[in-house]
């Protein structure tokens, strides 16, 4: 497992990841890497943990839009929790707000994804 | 009286604008910025980095100077590649990404202008100046 995820869990059918660092080309391939294994193996809902990620930039988002793209050819879905402020407005100047979901919890993310 | 300056001269390698954040958020703290503020200066100037690592095709540094005024904080990020017509960079849009074949990136100068207060670009094919301003809120 990459250094930028930190851990890889499930709560009701939905993977999490949580990611520690700079979110950029190899931190988003990270991701994606996790997702796209997971998709093989049936799973279509992921929540992001970004609490360790402060930082991002916008070719690590992104790899965020490839993998949004890809979950929807397989009617799935991701959502993301403990943004910082500053990655939050990222995501909505990049429009992913508008095809995924920010939580301000994991327990909203998981009864509401 | 001449204003504070910091200048860094970048190598270009990997997560080298890194160091530049780290710079600005040390400035940031010496000028009271916002915790916001600091954020939206670092990843502008993380943009304006990349594209001067990836899309100037310099082979030498990049140059980055902070320039401390009093009502603002202005950075420029100064490349010595080939540069670049910003008429002719499209504004990204998320609808034409998904579901598309174009390319998911592009988004480094829409969200450099979207961060800062003011941005200025002078690029001719000996290479690029990105000017952004940051304004101190009270």
């Amino acid at each position: 497992m990459s250094d930028f995820i930190t851990t890889i869990k499930e709560n009701n059918s939905i993977v999490i990841i949580e990611t520690n660092g700079y979110l950029n080309n190899v931190g988003g391939e990270a991701v994606s890497a996790v997702v796209y294994e997971k998709m093989a193996q049936g799973q279509t809902k992921f929540l992001i943990n970004m609490a360790g990620t402060k930082i991002v930039n916008s070719i690590g988002v992104s790899i965020l839009i490839e993998i949004i793209e890809k979950l929807q050819e397989v009617n799935g879905k991701i959502g993301y929790y403990n943004l910082a402020p500053i990655v939050a407005k990222t995501f909505n100047i990049m429009g992913l707000t508008k095809y995924s979901t920010v939580y301000e919890t994991e327990e909203a993310a998981v009864n509401e994804l | 009286m001449k204003k504070p300056s910091v200048e860094l001269r970048l190598p270009i390698l990997p997560n080298m604008e890194l160091i530049a954040t780290q710079t600005a958020e040390v400035i940031s703290r010496h000028m009271n910025l916002t915790d916001d503020q600091a954020g939206e200066i670092s990843l502008a100037l993380i943009e304006a980095c990349i594209n001067a690592f990836e899309h100037s095709k310099a082979e030498n540094n990049v140059f980055i100077n902070f320039l401390i005024e009093d009502d603002s904080l202005v950075i420029k990020v100064i490349d010595q590649g080939i540069g670049f017509d910003k008429t002719k960079v499209e504004i990204p849009k998320i609808e034409n990404k998904i579901g598309k074949d174009e390319r998911k990136r592009g988004w480094g100068l829409q969200l450099i202008q979207e961060l800062m207060d003011s941005v200025e670009f002078e690029s001719t094919d000996e290479g690029t100046t990105v000017t952004m301003k940051k304004n101190i809120k009270q």
